[in-house]
């Protein structure tokens, strides 16, 4: 049995996801390949070799490879798909786009978003938000798979893998990037964070945002986050987002300012080890999931908070 | 430019659903269902589109029991012209329904298919994408921002970085996320006029697809629940117990 990993990587380096998705990958068992498409991508597929538990690492380097579209990424994974009983992906929103592709030009079903394996054919998945587990069996030859990254540790270093150059297949030429705006910021990336400090409708408006949660996230060395609402109202970019649609979280410490706590909003963040939740209504539905629960102003706690640090 | 819009019947948003207690499923009998929230997103940008003059048509599709026809109601009530019923008992799951789909757009021949990038009950976030690749199409997942002009979609779109934004040619996939738009409340008027417009039922069948389920669901059960804990009494409370007790700062 071999499964074949696809890797998520900005040419450069690897991201973390790929490392959670070649977790699950060792859980089923087998040889473990990574596939690494991009352009000027030897340094990504260098790191992907190291990986503890990659026995071999696939790269297609190509100019129609660099802004990782669906239609490409998909045809690429068809054309090296043969002998692989599993394909994997992170359930990033790369793998999000391109694996259903994947999975409907094989004929089979896709896994979306697993948090467990079961066997090589029985997974466990998340529906309704996370308020149900499901475990689910595929009778399909090939099982095309996306991990939630939270639910599977990081594949450490330490592996050895050779590189092997596969072909390019054919520029689809069907959706050219037109433009990018990604979010800078020193801080650590939301799903990779050990600490988030996450702000919601309460907290006002976008300048109450960032004076008040920039510093305490600038004192515990904290990723930043939001809920919907926050996000609905502009106070931050969508890719702040934290809940059933957008980033799942679970980080050691999870701090929840002016979030009520709707179950959209819990999904993404519940699985934290330690949540805070700071909020002037005692029964906002986000103390039910808290470890410790702060009922008060948070224009006057927070920046108590970020004095005491 | 006729526009197809897939929209599902799902448990309401606001429903907490409870896992039956056999372990088999989700009790949904005596729940209040409603249209997958980002197919009503799917379909105000189908209107708009219409509005604006980009579209022609707008064809809302469904795919289910006879209840989904309260769905498509919904949808005509917002603005889709037509409904399309595929009318089955069978359990659907996303590679079946973007074949049932396909079958549809084989016969519409619609330049633009709008979906929910997911539907929240399943979680899923397939059936775009795979409809995308059985017809060869360009996609544009979880858009944010949608513009038509001539032959070309340009759109915006939600990834975990920020922002990125595609071209391609029409005909193309799109399927919308949360800020794509904010959708219309359907009027009385309209709902009343909804009821009239005319309302079409087919069979997998009939399109000639076999909808026979990939995964089978073994069991379901409901997550390990996360105990409240306690309310600290101010900031140095929290201090002490975030530095001793819990050991995280």
């Amino acid at each position: 049995m071999a499964i074949l990993v696809i890797a998520e990587h900005d040419n450069a380096s690897l991201q973390p996801a790929t490392l959670n998705a070649v977790s699950a990958a060792v859980k089923i068992g087998g040889d473990i390949h990574v596939l690494v498409a991009g352009s000027g991508c030897g340094a990504a597929a260098e790191a992907a070799a190291k990986v503890a538990g990659v026995a071999k690492v696939k790269v297609a380097d190509a100019a129609h490879y660099a802004d990782q579209t669906a239609e490409n990424i998909a045809a690429l994974v068809i054309a090296n798909a043969a002998g692989y009983s599993h394909v994997i992906a992170p359930a990033t929103t790369g793998g999000k786009n391109f694996m259903p592709r994947v999975a409907a030009l094989l004929d089979v079903a896709q896994i979306s978003d697993i948090v467990g394996v079961e066997s090589a054919d029985t997974f466990v998945r998340p529906i309704y938000a996370g308020n149900v587990l499901a475990t689910v069996q595929s009778a399909d030859a090939v099982k095309v798979i996306t991990v939630r990254t939270t639910a599977f540790e990081a594949a450490a270093e330490g592996g050895s893998a050779a590189v092997e150059t596969v072909a390019a297949a054919a520029d689809s030429g069907q959706t050219k990037l037109v433009g990018r705006e990604l979010t800078k910021s020193a801080r650590p990336e939301l799903t990779a964070a050990k600490i988030i400090v996450s702000g919601g409708r309460g907290v006002g408006n976008s300048e109450n945002y960032h004076a008040l949660l920039e510093p305490l996230a600038d004192k515990l060395g904290a990723a930043l986050g939001a809920s919907r609402a926050a996000v609905d109202a502009g106070f931050v970019p969508n890719d702040y987002q934290v809940g059933q649609t957008g980033k799942i979280v679970a980080p050691q410490l999870y701090v929840a300012v002016g979030i009520s706590g709707a179950i959209q909003h819990l999904a993404g963040m519940k699985d934290s080890k330690v949540i805070v939740a700071i909020n002037k209504d005692p029964e906002a539905p986000i103390f039910q999931v808290a470890d410790y629960g702060l009922v008060a102003d948070l224009f006057e706690v927070v920046p108590q908070l970020t004095a005491a640090l | 430019m006729k526009v197809l819009v897939p929209v599902k019947r799902v448990v309401d948003y606001n429903v907490k659903v409870r896992v039956k207690s056999d372990g088999t499923g989700v009790d949904i009998a005596n729940v209040k269902m409603s249209m997958n929230p980002f197919d009503e997103i799917a379909i105000e940008e189908a209107v708009r589109l219409k509005e604006a003059g980009t579209a022609t048509e707008v064809i809302a599709v469904s795919a289910g029991l006879a209840g989904c026809q309260e769905t498509l109601r919904t949808a005509m009530a917002i603005g889709a012209d037509r409904g399309i019923l595929i009318e089955t008992d069978a359990e659907l799951q996303p590679l079946a329904v973007a074949k049932l789909l396909k079958a549809l757009v084989d016969k519409e021949q619609p330049k633009l298919v709008v979906l929910g990038k997911q539907a929240i009950d399943d979680d899923a976030n397939q059936t775009g994408q795979m409809l995308a690749a059985l017809l060869g199409w360009p996609q544009a997942t979880f858009a944010s921002k949608v513009m038509i002009a001539g032959d070309k979609a340009t759109v915006t779109r939600e990834v975990d970085g920020g922002l990125e934004t595609l071209e391609m040619s029409l005909p193309a996939i799109i399927t919308t996320d949360l800020r794509l738009n904010e959708p219309r409340y359907a009027t009385l008027p309209n709902i009343m006029k909804a009821k009239k417009k005319p309302l079409d039922t087919v069979t997998p069948d009939a399109l000639g697809v076999d909808v026979a389920p990939r995964l089978k669901t073994l069991k379901v059960a409901e997550p390990a629940k996360r105990q409240a804990g306690v309310k600290v009494a101010d900031v140095a409370d929290l201090i002490a117990k975030l530095k001793n007790e819990a050991k995280v700062i």
